[in-house]
């Protein structure tokens, strides 16, 4: 019986570490291999010119990178810019004015958000987002448009990524415990100054963190975007302009056009160029709220 | 039977400890609390002196944290409680008037039973409540942590440091933290809501000290389940049940003989 315990024990610890190991692993697994793939552009241009040149041309052997790194941070930073105060201003709303009858209301919601396949996110932007922009947005700010452009999917996107940053504001602002709020309002504030000086203040790294969560999750999207942002080479910065981030570049030509020399290793080297922005943002991130918990 | 001798026995009690009206601070008329159907305070009446410390005890659960949240208007943060009846601050009835409800609470400093430092620096927490009231005079600001730190015997300690987050203090140091806190906004009321339960007894012997030393300038409500501090500390006891105030008076008669049995088994048994 014991020595049948003791084996237990140590079998258990083996598949804990084992697990975490696997864990760790798979990422660097996914940069290496990426990388091999596409060693073989490196051999005629250098790592700068990739990145930083605007020329794409493919049929002549140009691969220059720097639209689609600018599309897909375009299209990220206006869905940011969308995701972040409404789910700031939701979440508090919610965790701190409401009932809590409508967070039972709400958590379904946004569960059914959350849960919702890409590509109706990707139908519901044709159908109702570039009519929009292409309508009314564009002609407002006195320009013409398609309706496919950097605006339609960074709203299509700051949409998708409600839910997921609208949860996690949620379960951090619900950490609050009930005193400190109650010790800030009988010192005298408002319930908006309890707020911002406690909820939020108290909050810096859950706050990043959950931002953090949203941007990385915009910035890899790809079938929804591709969808309505019109995918054509473009570094102009117009947000009624078309633009073609990477994750689209790669979705649109994977397994096609086999025939131009070194395209597979340029479609291998933009996923191995959004695997690196997407942990130097996750590093970005840990960095800030390493620096607001030691604030 | 014997309930309504006890409940009369009780109203005979209350009107003759009752504090005379004129040293009275706060005062308590037919105070109910529902949540939902679960009636929390039943028909309160009390009336608190002014510069003493009165001490609330009772079992947990009877409402003696319930009583206090509705005396600074915590209860507005509940929105499952409805609260009725009135308790009058000087002569404002602050529940059935339009009150300046910040100005109100700034008027009874809370202690709760574990402390809470804002998400601040030591200077900021004690800073908070005046930047609140509208002080901008830094020099001013200056010269009011540091009295009410030292009126809490944390100057020394916190004097070199004043800029670190309140959060890595010990707790009984954030607990005096949040004591020079509260007065730095000139409460006339302090609610202690069980301020030592969670500390050491040295600290608590501290709060224990100030607290006497504060009836000069203010009136104090203690919540307590330790029948020894009610003991050391109490002016004017208040011994509440099932959400119904027992019985009132001072401690020498409540204590010495209590006259329901309620408080007679809750002494025996605290004891």
């Amino acid at each position: 019986m014991q020595i049948r315990r003791i084996f237990l024990d140590k079998v258990n610890g083996f598949w804990m570490v084992f697990s975490m190991i696997t864990i760790l692993i798979i990422p660097f697994i996914i940069g290496v291999g990426l990388y091999l793939k596409a060693a073989p552009l490196f051999e005629n241009q250098s790592l700068l010119k990739l990145i930083f040149s605007s020329s794409w041309a493919p049929s002549t052997g140009e691969f220059g990178f720097w639209p689609f790194i600018t599309g897909s941070l375009y299209v990220t930073l206006l869905s940011f810019l969308f995701t972040a105060p409404v789910c700031l201003f939701a979440a508090i709303y919610l965790t701190q004015f409401s009932s809590p009858g409508l967070i039972r209301v709400m958590h379904p919601v946004i569960d059914v958000l959350a849960g919702l396949p890409s590509v109706i996110y990707g139908v519901w932007g044709i159908l109702v987002i570039v009519p929009f922009v292409s309508d009314y947005a564009a002609p407002f700010f006195g320009t013409s448009s398609s309706g496919y452009s950097v605006l339609s999917g960074g709203i299509v996107l700051a949409v998708m990524c409600i839910p997921y940053t609208l949860n996690m504001l949620i379960e951090v602002f619900n950490t609050v415990p009930n005193g400190l709020k109650e010790a800030s309002l009988s010192l005298g504030a408002t319930m908006w100054e309890s707020v911002k000086h406690v909820v939020i203040r108290g909050n810096y790294p859950g706050i990043i963190s959950a931002y953090g969560l949203g941007i990385a999750k915009a910035f890899g999207e790809t079938i929804a975007v591709m969808m309505v942002v019109g995918n054509m080479v473009n570094t102009s910065g117009n947000p009624f302009e078309a633009a073609y981030p990477l994750p689209a570049l790669i979705a649109n030509n994977y397994g096609e056009m086999l025939s131009i020399p070194m395209y597979n290793a340029a479609l291998m080297f933009a996923a191995f160029l959004l695997f690196i922005i997407i942990l130097m943002i996750n590093l970005f991130f840990r960095y800030l709220i390493h620096k607001t918990k030691r604030q | 039977m014997e309930l309504i001798e006890t409940k009369t026995n009780n109203k005979v009690l209350a009107s003759k400890q009752i504090v005379s009206e004129a040293s009275s601070i706060l005062r308590v008329k037919d105070l109910n609390v529902f949540a939902g159907h679960h009636h929390i305070l039943k028909n309160v009446e009390l009336e608190i002196p002014r510069n003493k410390i009165t001490v609330l005890i009772g079992p947990s659960g009877c409402g003696k944290t319930t009583l206090l949240k509705c005396i600074n208007k915590l209860t507005d943060l509940y929105k499952e409680l409805k609260v009725s009846g009135s308790i009058f601050i000087d002569k404002d009835d602050i529940l059935n008037t339009d009150t300046n409800i910040p100005a109100l609470r700034q008027k009874m400093g809370l202690l709760s039973q574990r402390p809470y430092p804002l998400p601040v620096s030591i200077y900021k927490n004690v800073a908070y409540g005046l930047k609140l009231k509208g002080v901008r005079d830094k020099k001013l600001i200056d010269f009011s942590v540091e009295k009410h730190l030292r009126e809490v015997g944390l100057w020394e300690e916190v004097k070199n440091r004043l800029n670190s987050p309140a959060t890595r203090l010990s707790i009984g140091q954030q607990q005096r933290l949040c004591l020079a806190r509260g007065l730095a906004v000139k409460p006339s009321i302090i609610l202690a809501d069980e301020p030592t339960s969670s500390l050491d007894p040295i600290s608590s012997k501290i709060i224990e000290n100030l607290f006497k030393d504060l009836t000069k300038h203010y009136t104090i409500i203690l919540v307590t389940h330790v029948l020894r501090q009610a003991i050391r500390l109490a002016d004017h006891v208040i011994f509440m049940n099932d959400g119904e105030i027992i019985e009132q008076g001072s401690p020498e008669i409540l204590f010495k003989s209590p006259k329901t049995e309620q408080l007679r088994a809750y002494l025996v048994d605290g004891n």
